[in-house]
């Protein structure tokens, strides 16, 4: 590494920022893969891959993506459960790679819920 | 791939020791096997201050936090949370007298009331990456101070700030740096910056844990300290017992040269700067500042007569700035965030003057009989109640609080009457007591304030170095009138006398060491002088622990006969026949307190 300068600070900070916003938590959107033994069964880890996938090509730094265990609603897995800040999580049925992308692009980056492919928005109270 | 998930696992000193080594290898393994490391990435960071909770794994984006991991919980902890998403209940906190566990970091009271500053990367980077720093905002503090602002307008922010030195003298920083500029210039001569990591005070480890889990935020303060007083050449001074900061130190030195932040013409702007790390070799003293340039010079580590100040005659007779590894970790977030800010923390006025007040954030360890132990960084101000209550949990076992001892070894016992004095450097000072460093041992009921006192002036008298006479020979006499008291041999006379040997060494004593060290024996005596009075006049050690002041006895209602008692004692004064009652000859007794220990009926009891 040659010495750097003021603007490579800043440069490092900009590369580093998706591992910041994990790290702190603080994502502006969260997707919840529910990965039961029902989901993966159902074919959650596709899901996974392919939200790993779509958020590596379009770089995206302020969505965080973690898993969860089965919803209860085992017929309708593969399920996700997206929270965009300042709108209620919406949990999304019967998922298939092609859906989540278009999940992704309208809800998770346009703030529109795709209803035909929505269980219900809400989510359980957990204790 | 990007990563999902960071698995933050503690590799401070205690978690270590509790094998997250060992822990971090099996993670690694079930990993591979689930084929999860392209997604799930491991990250071993500095301490994250709960140590009595170790060893520490936080999950993040989820925020789970999980204690007292085993290397058997390994593989169903990955299976069940890394890959099934089902956070695992027993391995998260519970706190002491409640059932359910609490599953995030935030929500936990140790966590919830600190505010973090010179602890602002704790498991939040790994402390051998400093690109890791560089994206918490690490070294643009210092990019901003070359190039924006003149060594004196560094000197007015960091006065205006009111930061005191967190070493224990409380010292206002700005002050320091200008009167070590000035000298300098004065005379022409070249100045050194010197960081304090000679953390000697038992059972603290503030600094230990700031070198641990960002030694870059040390360096970068120390880089930003010497542009302002004009040094070319830093010292970091470390105690020998401290290896693992060492090497995290040497680790983020090497690095922040290879990056040209320290060497010549940092940031092209013509300054030049390095750091040299000096090993201590264990001595107390040593933290003292004139020893510890003594000893860095390669001279026997004791003070001397301060009429001269460091700041103008110090290492090699250089002007020197010596702060402490906290008060460095802190200059680089006043310099970001600016003075104004600093001051909106912490107590008191200092738009006048420094010393108007105390600002900011101090880190304390925890320590003793409180339930949980660790590292906590407070706001100037929060009360010894906030601390010891809310972030430290209460006493341990539900026993009742007696006393908390602040400032390390020559620190003063503060009783309950004072638990809500606010912690910062005046009112623990006009209490009798110090901020020091910011050690914290809690003592419950079961202490006794001679034995206490008793203690901490025998280690101090075997830290002395000898040099003066009240500190020497004092301390010394100090602990013969002690044992004394602590043996029933106490006089009447020996209250005053202890007294009158303070005075002499807060009055006479060459340096800090000596003249703080009578602190414990004169708030002991002061608080809690009935406990004095009972030891001497009525030969009984109240809380129970001076061994030649208690008898054990059997009571006889309660003992059911079951020879537990007699099979452990190890001198055989235990008799008595299965199911009749026993009895203890108090003759052969070398009251070592097995057998009320091992009681299962509460039938053997001290008096």
């Amino acid at each position: 590494m040659p010495r750097i300068t003021p603007e490579d600070l800043k440069k490092i900070k900009e590369k580093a920022r998706r591992t910041s916003i994990l790290r702190e938590g603080k994502g502006r959107a969260k997707i919840v893969v529910h990965m039961g033994t029902c989901g993966i069964a159902a074919g959650a880890r596709k899901i996974m891959n392919a939200l790993l996938k779509i958020i590596e090509e379009k770089q995206v730094e302020d969505v965080i993506l973690t898993t969860s265990g089965c919803a209860g609603l085992c017929s309708r897995e593969p399920m996700a459960t997206v929270e965009v800040k300042g709108m209620p999580p919406v949990k999304y049925v019967d998922l298939t790679e092609k859906k989540i992308e278009e999940i992704f692009e309208k809800h998770v980056q346009k703030g529109e819920i795709i209803k035909e492919y929505a269980l219900a928005a809400g989510s359980e109270k957990t204790e | 791939m990007p990563f999902r998930t960071d698995v933050l696992i503690c590799m401070g000193t205690t978690c270590i020791e509790n094998n997250s080594f060992e822990i971090r290898e099996s993670i690694a393994k079930e990993l591979k096997k689930h084929n999860l490391t392209e997604e799930i990435r491991l990250v071993s960071t500095g301490c994250f201050g709960f140590c009595d909770a170790g060893p520490i794994i936080l999950v993040q984006p989820d925020g789970v936090f999980y204690q007292g991991v085993k290397e058997k919980d390994v593989p169903f902890l990955v299976e069940e949370h890394f890959l099934k998403g089902r956070p695992v209940k027993k391995l998260m906190y519970t706190p002491p007298k409640e059932k359910m566990p609490i599953p995030t970091l935030p929500e936990i009271p140790f966590f919830r009331q600190q505010v973090l500053i010179a602890l602002r990367n704790r498991g939040l980077i790994d402390p051998e990456k400093i690109t890791d720093y560089i994206a918490r905002d690490g070294y643009s503090a210092l990019a901003k101070v070359v190039s924006t602002m003149k060594p004196e307008e560094v000197i007015e922010e960091i006065k205006a700030s009111g930061l005191r030195g967190r070493g224990g003298g409380g010292f206002p920083t700005g002050i320091k740096w200008e009167s070590c500029r000035r000298a300098g210039e004065k005379r022409s001569e070249i100045r050194y910056v010197i960081c304090n990591a000679d953390e000697g005070d038992p059972g603290a480890y503030m600094d230990r844990t700031i070198m641990e889990s960002d030694p870059h935020s040390v360096i970068e303060g120390m880089i930003i300290g010497a542009y302002a007083v004009g040094a070319q050449e830093g010292y970091v001074y470390i105690r020998k017992e401290y290896p693992i900061a060492l090497d995290r130190l040497n680790t983020a030195i090497m690095q922040a040269r290879e990056y040209g932040l320290l060497g010549n013409n940092i940031f092209d702007t013509g300054f030049n700067f390095d750091i040299e790390v000096h090993r201590g070799a264990g001595a107390f003293v040593c933290g003292e500042s004139t020893a510890l340039m003594a000893s860095l010079e390669g001279k026997a580590g004791v003070p001397r007569a301060k009429y001269i100040h460091t700041v103008e005659y110090g290492l090699w007779n250089k002007p020197s700035c010596l702060n402490n590894v906290e008060t460095w970790a802190n200059i680089p977030v006043i310099i970001n965030r600016g003075a104004k800010w600093f001051t909106t923390i912490g107590t008191g006025d200092v738009s006048r003057s420094p010393w108007g007040g105390s600002k900011g954030t101090k880190v304390f360890s925890l320590t003793g009989k409180v339930n949980n132990t660790g590292l906590v960084e407070v706001p100037m101000g929060v009360t010894l109640r906030d601390i010891i209550f809310n972030i430290g949990g209460g006493i341990k076992k539900g026993k009742k609080f007696k006393m908390v001892q602040t400032g390390g070894p020559s620190g003063g016992f503060l009783p309950e009457e004072l638990l809500d004095l606010p912690v910062d450097f005046d009112s623990l000072t006009n209490a009798g007591s110090m901020m020091g460093s910011g050690g914290m041992v809690v003592g419950d009921e079961d202490t006794c304030m001679v034995d206490m006192a008793k203690y901490f002036i025998s280690f101090l008298v075997t830290e002395s170095c000898g040099k003066c006479v009240p500190c020497r020979e004092g301390l010394k006499r100090m602990k013969e009138i002690l044992d004394r008291i602590s043996s029933g041999e106490g006089k009447e006379e020996d209250i005053g006398l202890l007294e009158e040997i303070a005075f002499t060494l807060q009055y006479g004593a060459l340096c800090g060491l000596g003249k703080s060290a009578a602190n414990p024996v004169l708030t002991a005596i002061k608080f809690f002088r009935d406990e004095f009075n009972a030891h001497i006049k009525d030969k009984k050690c109240p809380a129970g622990v001076c061994k030649e002041l208690i008898e054990y006895g059997i009571d006889p209602e309660k003992c059911t006969g079951c020879t537990l008692c007699a099979r452990k004692c190890p001198v055989g004064a235990i008799s008595g026949e299965q199911k009749e009652n026993h009895v203890i000859d108090t003759s052969k007794c070398i009251k070592c307190g097995i057998c009320y220990q091992v009681c299962n009926f509460d039938a053997v009891f001290k008096k």
